[in-house]
């Protein structure tokens, strides 16, 4: 399967700015599916971005989140090539990782 | 006078200890929500709490004063309450942790971000909204709570119904 997370991170040399798109229901328990019934609560809890193995970003989500997560920061001290590694975990007990480059 | 000296060492005790639980306690205020934020534990407590004030206190453990140094970045109307882009920016130093809060959603805390050193306080977002209510925005800044709000109005709630 394709990975779940779509990354971008760029640099100009200073900041590097990461945007990431994330494919999840993110069901926040409170919406009724066709027939009526509730549709059980699946939401990604923690998002975490590292660069060359640090912690850049950290994200504590709830359902309030939309569906198909975007999420968009910056930090210093990468440069060009360098790996970016992001990962999440829902409350199922899902999880996936990705590593880009940042270019 | 052995009447008199008898209880004084035990008030004195008493007392050395009172001071020493209250220094302690003291010693720990400013330190406890600043761990909090730092450690890595998801905060499932405050994202059940119902209120804004409630998820406010379970996550930082104390409250925020508003400033104009947060911006937060959110549309007049959304049409679609399940989508509302929501950012935040803010000119304070030493920002460690920017949290979002949506005051009338079933349960008010949307998000949590933490802000390691080297990364900059400005968070973009989308959160669900149920209905026209104030979005607040907390940034932690040198272990002090900062907020912004704006309401935003709902044509259409986004938390199902």
């Amino acid at each position: 399967m394709a990975s779940s997370i779509r990354v971008r991170a760029t640099t100009n040399g200073d900041i590097t700015e990461v945007q990431a798109l994330i494919q999840h229901p993110m069901d926040s328990g409170f919406v009724k599916d066709a027939k009526g019934e509730l549709i059980p609560p699946h939401f990604i809890q923690e998002l975490k971005f590292a660069c060359n193995g640090k912690e850049v970003f950290v994200a504590d989500w709830g359902p309030a989140v939309s569906k198909d997560p975007y999420i968009k920061f910056s930090f210093k001290g990468a440069k060009k090539g360098d790996d970016l590694t992001i990962s999440w975990t829902d409350n199922k007990g899902g999880s996936d990782q990705t590593t880009a480059k940042i270019a | 006078m052995t009447t008199h000296i008898g209880p004084h060492p035990t008030r004195r005790l008493i007392l050395q200890g009172a001071v020493t639980v209250a220094l302690i306690g003291l010693g720990n205020l400013p330190y406890a929500p600043a761990r909090a934020a730092a450690n890595d534990k998801y905060p499932e407590e405050a994202f059940k709490q119902k209120s804004e004030a409630d998820a406010i206190k379970a996550l930082y453990g104390k409250t925020a004063e508003p400033s104009d140094k947060v911006k937060l970045d959110a549309p007049e109307i959304a049409e679609n309450g399940a989508v509302v882009p929501i950012s935040v920016t803010t000119t304070l130093d030493k920002v460690t942790s920017i949290s979002f809060f949506v005051a009338e959603n079933p349960n008010a805390l949307a998000a949590s971000y933490k802000i390691p050193d080297g990364t900059m306080p400005v968070v973009a977002n989308r959160l669900k909204m149920a209905k026209t209510t104030n979005v607040v925005a907390i940034v932690e800044a040198d272990g002090k709570l900062f907020s912004a709000a704006k309401e935003v109005k709902v044509t259409v709630g986004g938390c199902g119904g």
